[in-house]
């Protein structure tokens, strides 16, 4: 018991440092795509090829001034942050980040628990995460703040709606809701050179989990909670120093979140050619194949202007919602028929 | 360690109970039920239904809770605002009726006998995995299933004759 105890201690330290390690850098990456979309060079000043600059980006958040606005609701205003931050962290322990290594003659599984709801319990966390950016809106007291918490809010329930349905396709191919699970009946091949991922199946299902995502990170073309061009900041206007950074790593932390789902659900998580020879391959898989979801992520966001806020229901209810439903009912369907 | 957990989660979702009731501002009424709908969901999961913990978490405090802090920041009630006129009568009402609830829990209570709890397998298939309920509610259970879903049907389209009628 005890050493199982330390094992999650250890794993969970580990994947939090690396986490946090690799949010940073992702911020540094994308600045650096978007001067490549946008034909420039980008941050390059502090540390070789701008890699220092994350550091300094920590450096000045924490030597910022904390300011709190005189009539915020001053409780809410300090626990948002935190709220939208901590499921976001939450949700790592349920990914598997690579198989089974051995280190020092000892059996590790990248991954920290494989619970029979691992899917639920990603849906349910990052359905919480909204409450940090709605009370950040409402105890800012400040209009553009409020607006943003108020979209947030009518979005996140919107397009997780959509996202739940679309995956039940990819949930009825594997089976099980454990995501390890879900990555071991994705190994193999067909016809011994097709690997056996569920994108070749449940294409729809990917399209539209890739979009409802894209909603619930926030982020371009469904950035309306932060809008810069209409709402200043959003629902993180009033907000600055270390709380403002904890605004941004929850973004990034989601957004790495749902590259990681992604890939598990629909691009076979960690399978890869030798794989069972040499188990570490598996995290190096797992992690190219992750950063190219997270550079189509930026380069959408480079790319594409935003909806309106009508545009943005319209799609939500109209479109994406009845087709991840035709998706399941053809899947189911034809399960039925052939799988049996 | 099952019962301290179970008391200190018990203690939590009672607490953050009463808190719903007793704040005047509505937001914060709303984030005490949140409060309380994790703790019942951690007691869930001390009762091996993950699966109901999780939907509990997905449904309640995911969506329908949303859209309570949504329209409440909507209105943007003011916590001080004037209190609605009461009406004196109901009060001394409620009194005979909490009484009826009490008694009512306290029958309850008596006379349940504890059951024997079907064996507990652990895994896919064990009871409260998602596999045992899906399967309950599609085969033994698929009218009682079908029938509420109608009922939520009647709530929607009674939901869009009331929008509706507003644009007329």
């Amino acid at each position: 018991m005890t050493e199982l105890l330390l094992e999650w201690v250890i794993k969970i330290s580990v994947i939090i440092f690396l986490l946090l390690t690799a949010v940073a850098y992702v911020t540094l990456f994308e600045r650096k795509v978007m001067s490549w979309i946008q034909l420039r060079v980008g941050p390059n000043r502090v540390g070789p090829w701008g890699l220092l600059q994350p550091a300094a980006d920590g450096l000045k958040f924490i030597f910022k001034e904390d300011i709190v606005p005189l009539q915020a609701n001053k409780w809410l205003y300090i626990v948002a942050p935190a709220i939208s931050l901590i499921p976001a962290l939450m949700v790592l322990i349920v990914i598997p980040y690579g198989s089974t290594i051995t280190v020092a003659g000892r059996a590790i599984d990248l991954f920290v628990t494989n619970i029979n709801i691992g899917l639920l319990y990603i849906l349910g966390l990052t359905s919480l995460g909204v409450y940090g950016i709605v009370l950040a809106g409402w105890s800012s007291n400040n209009k553009y703040s409020l607006i943003g918490g108020l979209r947030s809010s009518a979005q996140m329930v919107s397009y997780e709606l959509a996202l739940g349905m679309s995956i039940i396709g990819a949930l009825l191919m594997s089976g099980t809701l454990d995501l390890v699970g879900i990555v071991q009946s994705q190994s193999g091949y067909w016809w011994g050179f097709i690997p056996r991922w569920n994108i070749f199946l449940q294409p729809l299902g990917f399209i539209i989990f890739f979009i409802s995502s894209l909603a619930e990170t926030n982020r371009v073309p469904f950035d309306l909670p932060e809008a810069e061009g209409e709402l200043v900041a959003g629902y993180h206007t009033e907000y600055s120093s270390m709380k403002f950074a904890m605004f941004y790593m929850a973004e990034y932390v989601n957004l790495i979140t749902a590259a990681a789902v992604g890939v598990t659900l629909f691009f076979g998580g960690w399978n890869g050619p030798g794989v069972e020879r040499f188990p570490w391959l598996s995290i190096i898989y797992f992690l190219i194949k992750v950063a190219i979801t997270i550079f189509v992520y930026m380069w959408i966001r480079f790319s594409l202007p935003r909806f309106r806020y009508d545009q943005l229901m319209v799609f939500g209810w109209k479109f994406l919602l009845p087709l991840a439903l035709l998706n399941i009912i053809v899947t189911a369907t034809l399960m039925m028929i052939f799988w049996t | 360690m099952e019962k301290a957990l179970f008391i200190v989660l018990a203690v939590i979702a009672v607490a953050s109970a009463l808190n719903i009731l007793l704040q005047r501002n509505p937001l914060y009424s709303a984030l005490s039920f949140i409060g309380t709908l994790a703790a019942l969901s951690a007691l869930y999961i001390t009762l091996r239904a993950h699966f109901i913990a999780a939907i509990q978490i997905i449904v309640y405090a995911g969506a329908i809770m949303v859209l309570f802090v949504f329209v409440i920041m909507l209105l943007n009630a003011p916590g001080d605002q004037p209190r609605v006129d009461k009406q004196k009568g109901l009060r001394y009402l409620a009194i005979p009726f909490a009484g009826a609830l009490i008694a009512e829990a306290f029958y309850v209570i008596r006379s349940v006998k504890p059951i024997s709890m079907p064996a507990l397998i652990d895994g896919d298939r064990g009871v409260g995995s998602t596999w045992s309920i899906g399967t309950g509610l599609f085969t033994q259970y698929l009218l009682p299933f079908e029938v509420t879903s109608v009922l939520i049907l009647m709530a929607i389209v009674g939901a869009m004759v009331l929008a509706k009628r507003e644009n007329d």
